[in-house]
């Protein structure tokens, strides 16, 4: 006897916004994966000379490639918040029998974050 | 119980996860969008500047771990959500095809920066 299995519409995530937030959050991994595929490119154009570079700068300058970088970046933000709201989550620290609160979890995750991120701009607009 | 690799995938995703949240915010906004726009001060992507930075071994490790590790989270969410919108019959070969892209794309991250 084959168990009864409720159809899904393919589109079960449209009908509610909790799904569609959770949709996006997985797609948020597409574009950071499609930017890193870009930034490996720019390796690679980089190591074929000045010229293959230069193209390719001029390439970046377009206003579908700012687009694309602007939604990336949206995408990227919706990842890096929901990632770290979800740190105490899988990460449930105890001291002694008290568990400790979230907040304390989850806002050095973004001090940290900022702090790595004015390094790495420091380092590539100065270094 | 059968031997799984699923905690392979599971670490692989979640050290993707680590690096994406904190690394990938600032490159994009650096390469895609200050460049490009004359955002911040001075041409910092200009061809010599970058060749002085890509010729240090940290740095070429650094862009390796950068593009790596990110590429197995999203192989590891993409094949949930494929299976999610109703693959469910052919989750093993989305699992491969996903895995395999990132495996691929590591290797190709790996010729790029060190050949």
């Amino acid at each position: 006897m084959k168990p009864y299995v409720r159809p899904m519409p393919a589109t079960w995530w449209l009908q509610r916004g909790a799904y569609l937030f959770f949709m996006l959050r997985e797609l948020s991994s597409v574009f950071v994966a499609a930017y890193l595929v870009i930034f490996l490119v720019m390796i690679h154009r980089l190591s074929q000379g000045p010229d293959a570079y230069g193209a390719f700068l001029q390439g970046l300058k377009s206003p579908l490639a700012i687009l694309f970088h602007v939604v990336a970046l949206a995408f990227a933000l919706l990842h890096t918040i929901t990632w770290f709201n979800l740190t105490p989550k899988a990460l449930a620290i105890h001291i002694g029998e008290e568990r400790l609160r979230p907040e304390l979890i989850i806002i050095p995750n973004y001090v940290a974050w900022i702090v790595v991120s004015a390094i790495i701009g420091w380092f590539v607009v100065k270094g | 119980m059968a031997k799984s690799n699923e905690p392979i995938w599971w670490s692989l995703f979640s050290a993707g996860g680590v690096v994406a949240a904190f690394l990938v915010p600032v490159h994009i906004f650096l390469t895609g969008i200050a460049w490009p726009l004359g955002i911040l001060p001075g041409n910092f992507l200009q061809y010599s500047k970058m060749q002085m930075l890509f010729s240090h071994p940290a740095v070429r490790l650094y862009c390796f771990i950068l593009i790596s590790l990110p590429l197995f989270h999203w192989a590891h969410r993409f094949r949930f959500t494929l299976v999610d919108v109703g693959l469910k019959s052919i989750h093993k070969l989305i699992a491969v095809l996903c895995y395999g892209t990132a495996i691929a794309g590591t290797i190709a991250a790996a010729v790029i920066l060190w050949r």
